[in-house]
């Protein structure tokens, strides 16, 4: 299994450079898997979404589809996609530390 | 990760024909999933696909319980008054356990997901239909032709 160092950490990830244990993310982190993804700087509006996503997942022991963001987090989903362009649901997943997502929607 | 042999797909522009519940929902489905994954995507709603943006009618679509052998529904049963609604009511909730949304809400994401939506002129034009019927998200009506150019450079799939 690959690895890869964040923020003097260094973490198992799969061939997509997903985390293989979402335990071992921590918030220091995110900015460094972010730049990854090519977003350069976290918003506020960015770690709404992150920390929705860490708090979904110890709710339900799923991470949040994109509707779930939304009707939950209320994370209205044009805002979404202009936070995590090229692919939110994946994108805003791997920065949170998780696996990518498996669902169709 | 996609196979570098191949380039990855840019854009779709997906047709919905049909008017049924399971008629509209994988082209749904297919561009908002497009969208997800960073695709351009457009849908063009023709036929009885347009029932899918009709502001009156979208949230009454039904499952098709006669003529469809996969059903596993006699069709003689399917006749049944109640069948349609019966069996449309069923798969919603299996949808929604899925977070799959009813058809306004689902228009509504993939809307707001950065799809354009486009309703079919010659079908507008055969049910007098215009502008006012459809839901605010409809982009406009426009001709196979225009569809074409909008098409332009991606994917055409027809549902």
């Amino acid at each position: 299994m690959p690895s890869k160092t964040f923020a003097g950490k260094t973490v198992e990830v799969d061939n997509e450079g997903f985390l293989v244990n979402h335990d071992d993310w921590t918030e220091e982190m995110a900015p460094e898997i972010a730049k990854e993804e090519g977003i350069d700087n976290l918003t506020e509006g960015h770690w709404n979404v992150i920390r929705f996503i860490r708090k979904d997942y110890q709710k339900t022991g799923q991470i949040p589809t994109i509707r779930r963001m939304k009707n939950a987090g209320g994370i209205p989903t044009n805002e979404l996609y202009e936070l995590f362009p090229q692919g939110p649901a994946k994108k805003s997943a791997k920065i949170a530390g998780f696996g990518k997502p498996q669902g169709c929607v | 990760m996609s196979d570098a042999k191949y380039e990855a797909i840019k854009k779709v522009s997906i047709v919905v024909s049909k008017g049924s519940l399971e008629g509209v929902y994988p082209g749904l489905i297919m561009a908002n999933g497009a969208r997800m994954e960073g695709i351009e995507a457009n849908l063009f709603f023709t036929f009885f696909g347009l029932e899918a943006i009709i502001k009156k009618r979208m949230n009454k679509l039904k499952v098709a319980t006669v003529g469809n052998p996969a059903m596993h529904i006699p069709s003689l049963l399917g006749i049944i008054p109640g069948m349609s609604a019966f069996a449309t009511s069923k798969m919603m909730k299996e949808m929604d356990k899925l977070d799959i949304p009813p058809l306004g809400e689902f228009i509504e994401m993939v809307f707001d997901a950065g799809t354009k939506l486009y309703a079919c002129k010659a079908t507008v034009d055969m049910f007098h239909l215009s502008m006012d019927d459809f839901c605010e998200q409809t982009d406009s009506i426009i001709n196979v032709g225009k569809f074409y150019e909008i098409a332009a450079g991606g994917q055409i799939i027809f549902t």
